[in-house]
C-alpha cells in the first residue's frame, strides 16, 4: 500500500492547525492588551446567556429573514462538522467512509442529511449573497463596508459554496464509484451511506471510467478538506471570526441595566478625599501613590478586554447602525464603525508589537481621531439601540463613552455648548443658568 | 423635606422632580399635574426643593465622570441624612442614574419611575380612571430610551394609557426597537452634528404615520423633542404632546 497520500495529508493537516493555533495566540495576545475587568460574576446567567444569544440564536431571529437562513448555515457548519472528523480520520488511516460500519444504519441517515443541509447552506449562501449584491440592502452598503469589508463578506459566501459544492461532488462521485463496485470504495455491506442530493449529480458522471471518477473523487476530497484548513485560518483575517467569538462574547456580555454606565473607581477615590472635612486639601501625595490613572480612552489599550474581544467578534452586520439614531438621520456615526476601527487599531498594534520582537513602538498613531473622530463620537445619543441590536451582546456604546471621557478629563475638549452645560451643573446644580435657590419656585406658580 | 424632617416626619416616598422638572416651562406642568394626582391620591410624599441639584447624568454622558460623581455625592448626603428609602421621578435620566448608578457610590434606594408608581395607585384604587375625557382617542406612546432599553419599562406606561379607554397605537419602532427623541446622551444641550435631519423630526414623523390624537411621552426631554418636532411639522393645532400624568391628571374625574 502507498501511504505517500497520508503522510501528505497529515502534513497539510499539522501545518494548517499550527497555523491556526499561531493565529489564537496572536489574537489572544491582542484582547490581553486590554485592561482588566472582573467578570467573574454570575456564572449561571452567563452560561444562560451564551446558550440562548449564542446557541440558541435568539438575537438573529429578530430580524426573521435573515435569522431564518442563519441558523441553517449555523446548524448545517456545526453538524457537517461531525462529517469532517471522518474526512480526515479517513485521510490519516486510509480508509474510505470509517464510520459507515460502527454506525450501520445511522450513517446512512447522518449522510444523507448532511447533504440536505449543505443544499439548504448553498440556498441561504445564494440568498445571502444576492440580498448583498443585487438587493444592496441599505445596512451592506454603507461607507464603512467599502473594500476589504465587502470582499471579505462575499469572499466568506464564495468559500461557503465552493466547500458545498466540493462535498456534494465528492459523495456524488463516491456514490457512482460504490454502485460501479470501485476497489476501496465498494463494500460488500451494500451502499455506504445514502445521497439524497447528490444523486442528481450522476447524470454529470455517465460514462466517465472508474479512474476518472476516482480522480474526481479525490480532487474534490482533497480540495474540500484543505479548503476547510484554508478557512480555518482566513478567520483571524476576517468578520468571521465570530463562528468562533460569538461564544465566549455573549459569555462575558453585559448583565447589568442598558442604562447603568459603570462609575470610575479612580475618581470615586478622589471625589471621596475631596468631600472629606478632615483630608488636607494641601498635603502632598503619598510617595508610594501610583501615577494618576488616564480616565477615559483614547486608544485600543485604554481600553478593557472585554471591549476589544467585542471588537474582534463584529460580524460587521451592520444592526447597529441601522437602528442608531444618528446614523439614521445622517450623521457620521456609525456603532459598525466603531468597532472595525477598534478592531483595526488594535490589529495594528498588534502587528506593532510582531514587528518591534514583543514591545509596542509608538506609531504616532491612536484609535482617536486617526481613525473614530470626535464628530462622531459626539453625535452619540446613548440611546442604546446599537447594543440592543447586536445579535452578539456587543457595546459600541460602551467605548463611545470612554473616548467622551478621555476628551472631557483629560483634554477639556467638549463642545462649547456642552461645557456650558457643565459649567452650569457645578455652579446652579443644573444644565441651565438658573439659581439652585429657585428650585422650588414653580410650587407657587400657577 | 426640610420641614417634615424638622417636624420629625417621614414622607412615604420622595418625589425628585429634577432639573427639568423644576425649571423648565413645559416640565413645571408634567410636575405639577404629577403632584396633583399625588395630593388626589393622599399620598405621603415631599420634594427636597433648594437642596435637590442635578442628577449629574448629562455630565456623565458628555464624559465628565468628575463632575457627575461629585453631584452624586452631594444629593446621596443629603438624602442618606434624611433616611429616604423610596424616590419617585417623572424623568427616566434621574429615575435611570438614581437606581443604578447611585448604589455604587453610596446612594440604596427604591427608585420608580411615575409611570410605575401610578400604576401601583391605579391597582390599589388610590386613583380611578373613569373619566372618559381620552376615550376612542388614538394615542401613540414613545418610549424614553432611558426607561424602555435601559431599564425594560415597557408595559407601565402602556397599561396607564389603555386604562384610560384610548385607543393605543404603536409606532412601526417602539419598545425595545424605539427611536430614540434625540436629547439624551447630554445631546439636549447641544446643537446637533451635521446630517440630514434631526432625530425628533425622525421620530416626529414615525409618530404622525400613526395618525395619533395625542403623542404621549413619560419624560420631560422627549417631550420637549416631540413637542418641537409636532411644531416643525406645524401640526400643534391637531395633535398634542402630553406626558402620561398630564393625561391622568386630565381624565376626569380627578
Ligand atoms: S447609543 Fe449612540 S451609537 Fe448606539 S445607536 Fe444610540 S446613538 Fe447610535
Ligand atoms: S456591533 Fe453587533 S450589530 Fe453591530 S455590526 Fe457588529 S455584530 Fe453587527
Amino acid at each position: 500500500m502507498d501511504y505517500l497520500p497520508n503522510i501528505l495529508f497529515a502534513i497539510i493537516l499539522l501545518f494548517g492547525l499550527g497555523f491556526f493555533a499561531k493565529n489564537v495566540q496572536r489574537l489572544v495576545r491582542n484582547i490581553k492588551l486590554g485592561k482588566d475587568v472582573d467578570v467573574s460574576d454570575n456564572k449561571s446567567q452567563r452560561w444562560k446567556n451564551m446558550a440562548r444569544i449564542a446557541l440558541g440564536q435568539t438575537k438573529m431571529v429578530v430580524r426573521p429573514i435573515a435569522g431564518f437562513l442563519h441558523i441553517i448555515v449555523y446548524v448545517g457548519f456545526i453538524i457537517i462538522n461531525i462529517e469532517v472528523l471522518e474526512i480526515i480520520l479517513d485521510g490519516i488511516l486510509g480508509t474510505h467512509r470509517l464510520f459507515s460500519e460502527p454506525l450501520g444504519a445511522v450513517y446512512n441517515f447522518l449522510i444523507g442529511s448532511f447533504e440536505i443541509l449543505a443544499f439548504l447552506v448553498v440556498v441561504s449562501v445564494v440568498i445571502f449573497w444576492i440580498r448583498r449584491n443585487v438587493i444592496r440592502l441599505q445596512r451592506f452598503i454603507k461607507p464603512e463596508m467599502a473594500g476589504w469589508p465587502k470582499k471579505d463578506g462575499n469572499l466568506i459566501l464564495y468559500i461557503e459554496l465552493i466547500l458545498m459544492f466540493l462535498f456534494l461532488t465528492m459523495n456524488g462521485a463516491d456514490y457512482q464509484l460504490q454502485q460501479m463496485g470501485a476497489a476501496h470504495y465498494a463494500s460488500e455491506a451494500g451502499i455506504l451511506g445514502s445521497f439524497p442530493i447528490s444523486q442528481f449529480l450522476s447524470p454529470l458522471f455517465d460514462g466517465m471510467s472508474i479512474s476518472s471518477l476516482i480522480v474526481v473523487e479525490r480532487t474534490a476530497w482533497w480540495l474540500h478538506i484543505v479548503g476547510i484548513l484554508f478557512f480555518l485560518n482566513y478567520l483571524y483575517y476576517s468578520k468571521h471570526l465570530h463562528i468562533l467569538l460569538a461564544f465566549p462574547n455573549t459569555f462575558y456580555g453585559n448583565l447589568k441595566p442598558k442604562g447603568q454606565f459603570k462609575n470610575l473607581e479612580a475618581v470615586t477615590n478622589e471625589v471621596m478625599l475631596m468631600m472629606d472635612p478632615s483630608a488636607d486639601p494641601f498635603a502632598a501625595p503619598a510617595e508610594d501613590a501610583p501615577d494618576p490613572e488616564k480616565f477615559g480612552a483614547s486608544d485600543v489599550v485604554d481600553l478593557n478586554w472585554v471591549q476589544l474581544l467585542n471588537s474582534y467578534t463584529c460580524t460587521e452586520c451592520g444592526r447597529c447602525t441601522s437602528e442608531c439614531p444618528a446614523n439614521q438621520t445622517g450623521k457620521k456615526l456609525s456603532p459598525r464603525k466603531i468597532m472595525m476601527d477598534t478592531r483595526d487599531r488594535l490589529q495594528e498594534v498588534g502587528e506593532n508589537i510582531e514587528a518591534n520582537k514583543g514591545s509596542f513602538v509608538d506609531d504616532g498613531k491612536q484609535l482617536l481621531d486617526d481613525y473614530i473622530s470626535r464628530e462622531e463620537l459626539w453625535a452619540c445619543t446613548s440611546c442604546n439601540a446599537c447594543v440592543e441590536a447586536c445579535p452578539v451582546s456587543i457595546d459600541p456604546l460602551s467605548i463611545i463613552m470612554d473616548m467622551r471621557q478621555y476628551l472631557v478629563m483629560e483634554q477639556s475638549a467638549a463642545p462649547s455648548d456642552l461645557n456650558n452645560m457643565m459649567g452650569n451643573i457645578e455652579n446652579n446644580g443644573a444644565p441651565w443658568p438658573f439659581n439652585q435657590m429657585d428650585r422650588l419656585n414653580w410650587a407657587q406658580e400657577s | 423635606m426640610a420641614e417634615l424632617f424638622a417636624a420629625g416626619q417621614q414622607p412615604e416616598v420622595l418625589f425628585w422632580v429634577g432639573c427639568a422638572g423644576s425649571f423648565d416651562d413645559r416640565a413645571k406642568k408634567i410636575t405639577k399635574a404629577f403632584i396633583k394626582i399625588l395630593n388626589n391620591a393622599n399620598v405621603s410624599f415631599a420634594v427636597l426643593g433648594t437642596e435637590e441639584s442635578c442628577t449629574g447624568d448629562p455630565a456623565k454622558r458628555a464624559g465628565n465622570e468628575f463632575l457627575f460623581q461629585m453631584q452624586a455625592v452631594t444629593n446621596i448626603e443629603v438624602m442618606n441624612a434624611y433616611g429616604i428609602k423610596k424616590v419617585v421621578t417623572a424623568c427616566p435620566h434621574c429615575f435611570n442614574t438614581l437606581k443604578n448608578e447611585y448604589p455604587g457610590l453610596g446612594g440604596t434606594y427604591e427608585v420608580v419611575h411615575h409611570t410605575q408608581f401610578l400604576k401601583q395607585l391605579l391597582e390599589e384604587g388610590k386613583i380611578s380612571l373613569e373619566g372618559g375625557t381620552y376615550k376612542g382617542k388614538r394615542i401613540t406612546y414613545h418610549d424614553p430610551c432611558y426607561l424602555g432599553r435601559a431599564n425594560n419599562v415597557y408595559e407601565a406606561p402602556r397599561d396607564l394609557i389603555r386604562k384610560l379607554d384610548a385607543e393605543l397605537v404603536e409606532m412601526k419602532n417602539c419598545k425595545k426597537k424605539g427611536l430614540c427623541c434625540g436629547a439624551g446622551g447630554a445631546q439636549m444641550f447641544k446643537e446637533p452634528e451635521k446630517g440630514d435631519k434631526d432625530v425628533n423630526i425622525e421620530r416626529t414623523e414615525q409618530a404622525m404615520e400613526t395618525q395619533p390624537d395625542i403623542i404621549a411621552a413619560a419624560c420631560p426631554f422627549c417631550n420637549t423633542m416631540m413637542t418641537d418636532g409636532v411644531k416643525n411639522k406645524e401640526k400643534e393645532a391637531s395633535v398634542a404632546v402630553m406626558d402620561i400624568a398630564e393625561l391622568i391628571a386630565t381624565a376626569g374625574d380627578l
